[in-house]
């Protein structure tokens, strides 16, 4: 007994010593609030937060907001794996090519893209293309990379077999090549996702315009502070389960790394 | 002999295609700025939206020459008020106080995750407790805690700063914690061996031996820093890099705006080289 006692302990243990921590922190921010030691006008009372919920879901409808959210990074990972792969691909289809460009996508992946908002905003105006936009110009350098990556990695034996039965370059690319560089692909789309989520969110925030991170600008500049609050975790739950997705989709396409 | 005399045929080789790589890259160049100067010419995208380059061109040296003033540096230091004033072009005085925003940003930020990380990956259970927490949370975009940053911090560089902290924490301290799994356990029994305390097992062993995590944890975490800083600066500010661009779009100054971009990103990404090449790291393959 006392054995399957500290397996249990052993196995779920860190997972409720860290939700019990969390739980702590926010009934001391609570208590903290209600003696006035943290201003309510800084910090609203966890629970008014929770209450929010509520309210925000409702009023401020969220669920088309959540929607409008995810068209723009649909039409942004649309974009950014088409394309991403397509470049990816002519790269490894021509190394020189590829020696000459490569540091320059390298490049690109470390530049702030998303500092070219307005930029954007100029050129397709104030509206959803803006923002896909931006999405995609984040997105697009990992899914290039890792697609060069994938296809070069793909295993000579795989080729040779290929070869033997004298495919065609096109059948040698959709039948051996593409299939065996998937999981490696798979990568540079996740975190090509991951970008394009992160930059759609922000510059909706920034140019106050779209769903999610529209909203957050919207309720703060009114001074809604349990509101905004509630948004705000929401928008992390919403990218939290979206990566959780993400990486289960990347597990089962590589079941071993 | 014969070892160098293959490698010297096989760098003979070599050459010419460095010499076609070079020719492309040099063609690609003068095929996008060639492009570029039609369709600033040719009007088929909204005027000035693609400005020619020699206005582009103009602008980047008026941003870095022109437009002089006195930039001023006040440094609290207790009981002394260090303030000094520097005549110089208005590009530097921004740039000057991004960069020290950033800096700021970078030394909290990744000192709390240096400390955070070391602590996650050398106790197991607390890691297993807490890192989900900071993995999950280190891919949302942190530019929608801004609103709460000002309300925090204030108007002032406090907010801005803060927003690179938190950029910066995230990629810190999972490196580092992944950095600390990664040390070879024969160091850590040696450091055991010669009964070395906590701080000499950290300065010793843990931080020397996790030198290319904590390099690629600081690069990923200063380029995030940066973005959160200048898009902090872009939303709410009237100084730094950040509210140049804004500037520019404002007055409608593509050439300036395009100028302050160019500037910005060969700073970004020559910072991101530099500290990849003290890591020894790839930065293609690191990300």
């Amino acid at each position: 007994m006392a054995a399957n006692g500290n397996m249990t302990w052993q196995k779920h243990g860190p997972a409720i010593v860290g939700c019990a921590v969390i739980a702590t922190a926010i009934a001391v921010i609570e208590l903290l609030i209600r003696v006035d030691l943290i201003s309510r006008f800084v910090m609203p009372m966890p629970s008014e937060i929770a209450v929010s919920f509520e309210r925000v879901i409702v009023e401020e409808n969220i669920p088309r907001r959540f929607l409008l959210t995810a068209g723009e990074c649909f039409g942004a990972g649309i974009l950014v794996t088409v394309i991403g792969i397509s470049l990816g691909a002519l790269l490894h289809r021509l190394p020189l090519l590829r020696q000459a460009t490569e540091t320059w996508v390298g490049a690109l992946a470390s530049a702030p893209t998303v500092l070219m908002y307005p930029l954007f905003m100029v050129i397709f105006g104030r509206n959803a293309t803006t923002i896909i936009m931006m999405g995609f110009a984040a997105g697009l350098a990992p899914v290039i990379l890792k697609t060069v990556e994938g296809l070069s990695g793909a295993r000579r034996v795989l080729i040779n077999v290929g070869r033997s039965f004298n495919l065609t370059e096109r059948q040698l690319f959709w039948k051996i090549l593409l299939p065996a560089a998937l999981p490696t692909i798979f990568v540079g789309i996740r975190l090509g996702l991951i970008f394009a989520l992160i930059n759609v969110v922000g510059v909706e925030f920034l140019i106050n315009f779209g769903g999610l991170g529209q909203l957050v600008a919207e309720l703060a500049e009114r001074y809604d502070l349990p509101g905004t609050y509630a948004t705000i975790c929401f928008v992390i739950l919403i990218s939290v389960l979206f990566f959780m997705a993400m990486e289960k989709a990347e597990r089962w396409l590589r079941p071993g790394a | 002999m014969a070892e160098t005399g293959r490698l010297t045929a096989a760098s003979v080789r070599a050459a010419p295609r460095l010499g076609s790589v070079t020719l492309l890259r040099i063609a690609i160049i003068a095929t996008a700025l060639l492009t570029w100067e039609l369709l600033a010419a040719s009007g088929w995208l909204y005027k000035d939206v693609v400005p020619s380059l020699i206005a582009i061109a103009k602008a980047l040296f008026n941003l870095l020459t022109t437009r002089v003033m006195a930039c001023q540096a006040d440094i609290p230091m207790g009981p002394i008020h260090l303030r000094w004033e520097l005549w110089m072009p208005e590009f530097y005085c921004h740039l000057g106080r991004t960069a020290r925003e950033i800096g700021l940003a970078v030394l909290i930020g990744g000192g709390l995750g240096l400390l955070v990380g070391l602590v996650l990956g050398a106790n197991r259970f607390l890691s297993r407790a807490f890192e989900p927490i900071v993995y999950y949370l280190g891919p949302t975009p942190k530019i929608i805690f801004f609103p709460l940053m000002i309300m925090w911090f204030g108007l002032g560089p406090g907010s801005k700063i803060a927003m690179g902290a938190i950029s910066c924490f995230f990629p810190v301290a999972l490196s580092a914690a992944s950095g600390v799994r990664q040390i070879d356990q024969v160091l850590i029994r040696v450091g055991k061996s010669f009964r070395a305390n906590a701080w000499q097992t950290t300065t010793k062993i843990y931080l020397p031996a996790m030198r290319a995590a904590i390099i690629n944890g600081l690069r990923l975490g200063i380029g995030i820093a940066l973005i959160g800083t200048l898009l902090a600066e872009t939303k709410l500010s009237n100084f730094g890099i950040g509210s140049l661009i804004i500037q520019a779009y404002s007055l409608f100054d593509m050439p300036r705006m395009y100028a302050t971009l160019i500037v910005l990103f060969v700073l970004a990404i020559g910072a991101n080289t530099l500290i990849s090449r003290l890591g020894h790291i790839d930065p293609i393959r690191s990300r």
